[in-house]
């Protein structure tokens, strides 16, 4: 029923519906939002990002032809706005910035309290996956989306889906051993 | 997936697809094999746990990351604005067609049917409302503490509109008054409205909210913080 509404909302706006649009916005803003900040880790980024995001849903309502599901379109969308903002920015920018948030959490006392919470350090092994793994958990985990629509949405193959997923869960477990968290997999 | 490459390939197989069975986006056909392994297998039922650990604390991340505030919102629709006018086109497909059949009829035909008018009523919330019965609902992943998503700079009003208010007649309303819902519906059917971009004198702002309760399309207007 969601998928239909959603459909029915894009040929709206195909039409220049501003209502339309101020409903899907609505509707999808927050997902949108959280998927390209985990992405950018950055909120003012991500802000700018959103708003981009839901102009070319708006320009190409007219071509979307409802071969995917929209909130699959919508991310794909998202996503390519995201990489292209995370190009923009120096690389060795990234590093420290992710240096920094592994080290603060390392030396934060309350976290070193909440590592009894194996949830929290969890949480945290989740922060500190690279892009592409935190990508691909986000995607299947949080935007509930099958292999089909993560491999749309990436612009991999579904077995490529499948092992990246392997390995940003192996990964996992591996910063979860460090933390002294041992699972016993894989 | 070299780890469990040693073990049986149909294993491996499932295993892979543990994550998404967790999900709840599997197909029939595959959840009902990951079901059948999963009972007879308890190294794999414990690896599932696994992975609907994993599953709780990703949604539970990232609910914690917020919300947008308005000034996406409000980049988004001036962006828009700037665009040149596009001519409304008639929709080709049947939601279309069925939302533009309903939004030519009027109040008075829709009195004459109590099932056009309940559908009607279906379509504008369908249309317009459903997005917030989603986002809040008990089974969603929306958090209690999770920051809300009402932009809260301008000056607001809580409207429901009128039953017999077609699509149309709610969207040119918003147009002409320069309008936007930014929330909604609470319950009651009410929508947060904002009708200003900064915050205005109560005095003015009771005079908009009288000037657009007069419109045929408000059923019921008040001010909001």
């Amino acid at each position: 029923m969601q998928t239909t509404s959603d459909e029915a909302l894009i040929a709206r706006i195909a039409g220049g519906d501003r209502l339309a649009m101020q409903v899907l916005f609505a509707r999808h803003h927050v997902r949108v939002y959280r998927f390209v900040l985990r992405l950018v880790r950055n909120q003012a980024t991500a802000e700018d990002l959103i708003s981009e995001v839901f102009l070319d849903i708006w320009r190409q309502a007219g071509k979307f032809e409802g071969r995917s599901a929209v909130t699959t379109w919508m991310l794909s969308i998202a996503r390519f706005k995201a990489l292209s903002a995370l190009r923009r920015r120096q690389e060795d920018e990234l590093d420290d910035e992710m240096a920094e948030r592994i080290e603060d959490q390392a030396d934060d006392p309350e976290t070193a309290l909440a590592k009894k919470d194996k949830g929290t350090v969890l949480r945290q092994c989740l922060t500190g996956l690279s892009a592409e793994h935190r990508e691909v958990i986000d995607l299947v985990y949080y935007h509930e989306k099958s292999v089909e629509e993560v491999a749309e949405i990436v612009g991999i193959p579904e077995a490529t889906v499948k092992t990246r997923m392997f390995y940003a869960r192996k990964k996992l477990s591996e910063l979860l051993k460090e933390r002294g968290v041992e699972r016993g997999w894989p | 997936m070299n780890a469990t490459n040693n073990e049986a390939p149909e294993r491996s197989e499932i295993e892979g697809l543990l994550p998404w069975h967790a999900a709840g986006t599997l197909s029939r056909r595959d959840a009902q094999r990951v079901e059948e392994a999963l009972a007879r297998d308890p190294e794999l039922a414990r690896r599932y746990a696994l992975a609907r650990e994993e599953l709780a604390e990703t949604i539970h991340l990232n609910e914690t990351l917020g919300a947008p505030s308005a000034r996406a919102m409000e980049a988004l629709f001036a962006k828009i604005d700037a665009e040149p006018a596009r001519r409304q086109a008639t929709s080709s497909d049947f939601g279309g067609r069925f939302s533009d059949f309903l939004a030519n009829l009027s109040p008075r035909t829709l009195a004459w049917s109590a099932s056009a008018a309940a559908l009607a009523i279906l379509l504008q919330a369908g249309l317009i409302a459903d997005f917030a019965l989603k986002q809040n609902a008990p089974g969603g992943y929306e958090t209690a503490s999770a920051p809300s998503t009402a932009p809260g700079v301008g000056a607001f009003t809580l409207i429901r509109f009128a039953p017999q208010a077609s699509f149309d007649d709610i969207n040119k309303f918003l147009q002409a008054n320069k309008l936007s819902i930014v929330a909604g519906p609470v319950p009651g059917g009410l929508y947060k409205v904002r009708v200003a971009a900064s915050a205005l004198p109560k005095a003015e702002l009771g005079d908009i909210v009288k000037k657009l309760g007069q419109d045929k399309v408000v059923g019921f207007i008040v001010t909001a913080e």
